[in-house]
């Protein structure tokens, strides 16, 4: 096990924290076990397709095999009259379009008009099995007129001939020509969201500099691959008291916000409606809007009157998609001769596939993410995001600031080459600080980026490899920050964005309703660390009921690294008014302060004299009878005054930051070009530790990721020259490579702790930061192993035996 | 169509019917009610759905079912009580919780039959070793590290405990 590193404390967040942060933690910080763990490895959690509901019917969705095509008629009849199918559905009867940012809701539950995309879903059915269920769907008869396809993102910029969507007002008429070719005041509804944003006096910085880099760079577009494939079960309870009840079971990352579409787009009152998150099998981005299969289960259910299962198969959660973006960036920084950045310029094309998806967020993303942990004088991005007729792309571990990172880190290390500097040195010269603000006018709060540079430094003993290892091996370093939760929610309210309830019984049991959603990454646990640490209690006497909106309290989702800084404050909050109620109830039948009733390890202690103490329900039953019924609620909302005062200025901001930097040690074969990542050093600041393995299974699986997207995954489609024009190249786990344990380097992880001011116990985020520096890392290593610029993904063998086959041989 | 078939699933006889098309996986997960092991592809390209025939690690999710008749079958559930009294966990399943091996937990079940498999052929697996053996589960969650402690774990603990 690594050691933690603590970052020293600055007078200035010192004085910003809490002044109820100063007590000894007995739970937070431990190595617990999970509350679900053992659940998973015997194989008692049940997920949604382990659920099996009397008379349960099966779903399946019929998909558009064109990429781009108009519907003339859909004939239902002979799968009506197939024996075994129960019911039948089509988009007409789901017309209300939708989609998870209010803003742009350009999708509709089954396609209507028209489909946009191979595999866009046109009708569903529900029958006895999945055998006669799939039968059926070949049964259905679809007439389309076929459109020309745009698959080329540069291309969709220009043609207003061919139109994805209808043009609409708002973000599709530049009012200037825009970057990509798009003529002004042309409306062009493949145009999905234009972004401009400056900061400073970028030409006055990119003149005053000494240096100034400039590149193309391109991320190829990749996918999330949960090894659970999305499935979600219907309910509709009709008669009696509960009179047309829909309940919907789902492998959902955001609960609430299907909670509101279901009931949007089924018109239904949202008190009737009840959606359920059982465990999720892995997310990443890939569950966190709503998707056809929920929309299906439930209509169908309504009409059968019998529960309904669709479960995915792996090739229509290919298709499914909402991965990364693809993104063509082209790059322009500036730097003075002893490293200091004087502007940075970045221009962005983002394929963006057949709709928005979170696609406004991810073009603000392409730039907001990027000004920090380094202080940029000047700042200028102008982002594009184009439809295409491609599944559509989204939120992936990371959303929208993993291109951009990968880009401007290879940039930086051009630059310290060119400027004869280390690269971890010129990092440090531009470190952007604590408790300040960015360029774009982001609060950062702690920041313990330079601790991370000095513990891949040391731990990677990089001051004897860098430049130093023989020709065909190297190391290569990067940085990053990300957001610990998005600061303004999707839908603009003033309600808490996180809320816990808790339930006390006369055993001693507490029981922790919450909405969120645990997907893995110990959400349910981390809560129940928060009761252990305040209440006293082992860890055995909590219960976690999770994410099903008829019980818990909202919380909006497992996305943008929100959930431990938001929830874990939440949590501290309702159990702190619990705790005073025991504190004080036990003070005064011992006749004490109540400051001097310690809870911990399952008793009330007095603090003076731990001779005297009881038994945690015995402290709990006092405090019942004192107050009666024990219970509590607490809350989180964001700080207000954190972000830009622009337009846009609220979208990259956040309640805090975290950091990362990594270094990635590589050999690369001269002969094939074949890419061996030996060992990945990840040092991430997550303000404090709740669970040090949970964090660092957070970061090992976040290099992991950003590893496979380095050197082998693409999310790619054929062209009319390469077969069916908009077909996934690679539908199945066997093509679409993903890193297996032989592949994985060894990932060595540092965690760093700066106790964050406004975090629960100081902590911040660890999900998703940690992702971004493997991509440029290992770019920047194999440049120190073999001199070869990578500027594009992925690194695979091809591509870097070409690129050092083209290399000048100056080296 | 269906036909009656008898099974051997972790030490129980169950007499069931069948669809003659079923898989191995189809037949555990929805006739006899055992979800424990996963379907993640169902083109035997994932490994979640791993049991034992026979005691050899096997691709569930592409055995026809006909393949498991007079055989042995062995899934996640019935890996509890093997090593010790009923109910208790396989010290695997144990240090898979305790070092935070299973994060979404629906790689876990595949990984923890292919990793039992090869601590039954070899108590003192190096670290490569144990790689080799899980090659054909994948895990999109952990990076591997934390299942890879958790086998060494599970490995020294099997050994002080004979």
């Amino acid at each position: 096990m690594n050691p933690i590193t603590r970052v020293p404390e600055s007078p200035e967040v010192r004085e910003s924290r809490d002044s109820s942060e100063g007590q000894d933690l007995r739970v937070i910080g431990q190595r617990m076990r999970k509350t679900d763990g053992l659940a998973k490895s015997t194989g008692r959690a049940r997920y949604t397709d382990d659920i099996v509901l009397p008379g349960m019917l099966h779903g399946k969705i019929l998909r558009s095999p064109h990429p781009h095509a108009r519907i003339i008629s859909i004939d239902t009849s002979r799968a009506e009259a197939l024996d075994g199918v129960l019911g039948v559905v089509v988009g007409a009867e789901m017309t209300t379009p939708y989609g998870i940012i209010p803003w742009t809701p350009d999708e509709q539950a089954l396609a209507v008009e028209k489909t946009r995309y191979i595999g866009d879903g046109v009708a569903a059915v529900a029958a006895v099995d999945e055998d006669t269920a799939n039968r059926a769907i070949e049964l259905i008869q679809v007439k389309y007129e076929i459109l020309e396809p745009l698959l080329d993102p540069f291309e969709a910029a220009r043609r207003t001939d061919v139109q994805i969507h209808a043009p609409k007002k708002s973000g599709h008429a530049p009012k200037e020509r825009s970057s990509v070719g798009t003529e002004p005041k042309a409306k062009n509804g493949n145009i999905s969201k234009i972004v401009k944003l400056d900061f400073g006096d970028i030409e006055g910085g990119i003149a005053s500099a000494d240096v100034v880099e400039e590149g193309d760079y391109f991320f190829e577009g990749t996918t999330h691959t949960p090894i659970e494939p999305h499935c979600a079960i219907g309910q509709w309870e009709e008669g009696g008291a509960s009179v047309g009840r829909l309940t919907v079971w789902s492998s959902t990352q955001v609960p609430h916000y299907l909670h509101r579409e279901l009931s949007k787009v089924l018109e239904l009152d949202p008190a009737r409606v009840r959606v359920i998150q059982p465990p999720v099998g892995g997310g990443f981005g890939g569950k966190s809007e709503p998707f056809d299969l929920e929309f299906c289960v439930a209509k169908l259910a309504m009409k059968t009157g019998r529960p309904v299962k669709i479960l995915y198969t792996r090739e229509e959660v290919f298709y499914s998609h909402r991965g990364r973006h693809p993104f063509h960036m082209h790059y322009r920084v500036g730097a003075t001769a002893d490293g200091k950045l004087t502007a940075v310029d970045a221009r962005t094309l983002l394929d963006g596939g057949a709709y928005s998806s979170f696609g406004l967020v991810t073009t603000y993303y392409s730039g907001q993410l990027l000004t920090a942990p380094y202080r940029m004088p000047a700042f200028r991005f102008d982002s594009t995001r184009v439809f295409t007729n491609k599944p559509a792309c989204g939120p992936k571990r990371g959303h929208g600031s993993v291109q951009p990172r990968f880009a401007f880190e290879v940039t930086l290390d051009k630059l310290a080459e060119r400027l004869h500097l280390d690269p971890i040195e010129l990092r440090r010269r531009n470190f952007v600080g604590e408790m300040t603000r960015t360029i774009n006018e982001m609060r950062v709060t702690s920041n313990g980026f330079m601790e991370c540079l000095d513990a891949v430094e040391a731990s990677s003993d990089w001051k004897s490899k860098f430049r130093k290892l023989p020709f065909g091996r190297g190391v290569g370093v990067a940085g990053s920050c990300y957001i610990s939760g998005t600061n303004y929610p999707i839908y603009p309210n003033k309600m808490p964005q996180s809320a816990i309830q808790l339930q006390v019984d006369r055993s001693g049991r507490v029981a922790i309703f919450t909405g969120a959603s645990d997907i893995g990454q110990g959400s349910d646990s981390m809560v129940a660390y928060v009761v252990c640490e305040e209440l006293g209690v082992p860890l055995d006497y909590v219960r976690v009921v999770a994410s099903d909106t008829d019980m818990t309290p909202v919380d909006l989702g497992a996305y943008s690294s929100r959930v431990t800084f938001m929830l874990g404050n939440a949590c501290i909050d309702a159990a702190r008014k619990l705790k005073v109620m025991v504190q004080e109830a036990v003070a005064e039948e011992w006749e004490i302060p109540p400051k001097r009733v310690l809870l911990a390890g399952g008793r009330a202690f007095d603090g003076l004299d731990t001779g005297r103490q009881m038994h945690i329900a015995e402290a709990f039953n006092i405090a019942e009878a004192k107050y009666g019924t024990l219970g509590s609620v607490g809350s989180y909302n964001t700080p207000r005054d954190v972000h830009g005062e622009y337009r846009g200025g609220t979208i990259g901001a956040s309640p805090a930051y975290s950091f990362t930097a990594h270094v990635a040690e590589v050999e690369v074969d001269p002969e094939t070009g074949f890419v061996d990542v030996k060992t990945i050093w990840i040092a991430h600041d997550c303000g404090r530790a709740l669970n040090p393995t949970i964090v660092e299974g957070q970061m090992e699986g976040s290099a992991y990721m950003g590893f496979g997207e380095a050197l082998m995954e693409e999310h790619i489609f054929k062209d009319a020259d390469h077969g069916r024009a908009g077909l996934h190249n690679a539908p199945s786990l066997l093509d679409y490579r993903i890193p297996t344990s032989v592949d994985t380097p060894e990932l060595r992880s540092l965690i760093i702790e700066s106790i964050d001011p406004e975090g629960p116990y100081g902590a911040k985020e660890a999900g998703e930061g940690p992702l971004h520096p493997s991509i440029p890392a290992i770019a920047n290593a194999i440049y120190d192993a073999v001199g070869v610029r990578m500027d594009s993904l992925p690194f695979s063998a091809p591509r870097v035996w070409k690129a050092l086959r083209n290399r000048n041989f100056e080296f | 169509m269906k036909d009656l078939l008898t099974l051997r699933v972790n030490g129980d006889t169950h007499e069931v019917a069948v669809p003659t098309h079923f898989t191995l996986l189809e037949t555990l997960r929805y006739t006899i009610g055992l979800t424990g092991s996963k379907q993640g592809c169902d083109k035997g390209d994932c490994g979640a759905c791993t049991v034992w025939l026979d005691g050899i690690p096997t691709l569930s999710c592409i055995t026809p079912i006909y393949e498991a008749l007079d055989r042995e079958v062995r899934t996640v559930e019935g890996l509890v009580g093997l090593k010790g009294p009923t109910g208790e966990p396989h010290p695997l399943q144990d240090a898979f919780d305790l070092c935070g091996a299973a994060q979404c937990g629906f790689c876990t079940p595949g990984i923890l039959m292919s990793a039992a498999a090869l601590l039954e052929e070899n108590t003192t697996p190096t670290r490569a070793e144990i790689q080799d053996a899980l090659s054909g589960n994948l895990c999109r969650c952990t990076g591997y590290t934390k299942i890879i402690d958790a086998v060494e774990m599970a490995a020294t603990r099997l050994r002080t405990a004979v």
